[in-house]
């Protein structure tokens, strides 16, 4: 049996591939164009400090268990950064959204740009939900018990139980963040791969 | 935990009352969402209306 030939290898062709669709220079370029130099292109890099925020204290909230985050001082004030991070990312990443959203920034083949960030919103919704359920404490009684009839009421509530807390920490510690953090490397990578969507009257011109 | 660190732990706004809520129609909104709502709008305009430190040097020299 012969080995198969280096140039048919799947690394290969992986490689080439990626590197194809993304050279280096792409990847990480070393100037960005004039237009984005203003404030309304600063909030896509915000959510993503945010989000690097949430993931690190909830990996520290996760290691040190919720007698930690509810009962010690350094336990409350990891469990605040978690939260207020949480609510810095949707800040920011709404601003980012109404700004992309008025600059029609699907624009010049960039739909699956688009697309990616407007699923990881619709993602990161149940993924704070399920947070707020997780939180051991009558707070989050309260709001898997109101929560579960907005479940109930749209047909989900047989397989996602706001009630059953291990179902909603596995889909808050693992399942939702995995899905948050795969699509923002997709959307990252795809604004990489076709540039920062330029001003629409720059498009005109250029048209024109 | 005893009194005194609840007062030093405690919020700046009193928070130890049931929520104030906006009613419209069949629209329900806390006052707190309403004022975050508020607030993105005004950064939203701002990030707008803000000059970016450096950007007319930049579209000045060359890109």
């Amino acid at each position: 049996m012969s080995a198969p030939t280096t140039e048919r290898s799947w690394t290969v062709r992986v490689r080439e591939a990626g590197v194809g669709a993304l050279p280096p220079e792409k990847l990480l370029p070393d100037s960005q164009p004039t237009y984005v130099a203003s404030w309304i292109y600063i909030f896509g890099v915000a959510s993503l400090a945010s989000l690097a925020v949430i993931i690190g204290s909830g990996t520290i909230l996760a290691l040190k268990g919720p007698a930690w985050w509810h009962y010690t001082g350094v336990g409350h004030f990891f469990n605040s950064v978690h939260m207020w991070s949480v609510e810095l990312f949707f800040f920011v990443m709404v601003v980012h959204l109404w700004g992309k959203y008025w600059m029609s920034a699907w624009r010049g083949g960039r739909a699956r740009v688009w697309m990616t960030g407007a699923i990881t919103f619709l993602v990161a919704v149940p993924c704070a939900l399920t947070g707020y359920v997780s939180q051991q404490n009558f707070d989050a009684q309260w709001i898997s018990t109101q929560a579960k009839d907005a479940m109930n009421s749209v047909g989900v509530g047989a397989f996602f139980n706001l009630t059953n807390f291990g179902q909603m920490y596995s889909y808050h510690v693992l399942l939702l963040p995995l899905a948050v953090v795969g699509l923002v490397v997709a959307h990252v990578l795809l604004v990489r791969r076709h540039g920062v969507v330029p001003p629409i009257e720059l498009d005109r011109r250029v048209g024109s | 935990m005893n009194p005194t660190s609840t007062a030093v732990m405690g919020a700046v706004f009193n928070l130890n009352h049931p929520a104030h809520v906006l009613h419209w129609h069949f629209i329900s909104l806390t006052v707190s969402n309403v004022i975050v709502m508020g607030l993105m709008l005004v950064v939203f305009a701002l990030a707008i209306a803000l000059p970016f430190p450096g950007a007319a040097r930049r579209r000045g020299g060359a890109s």
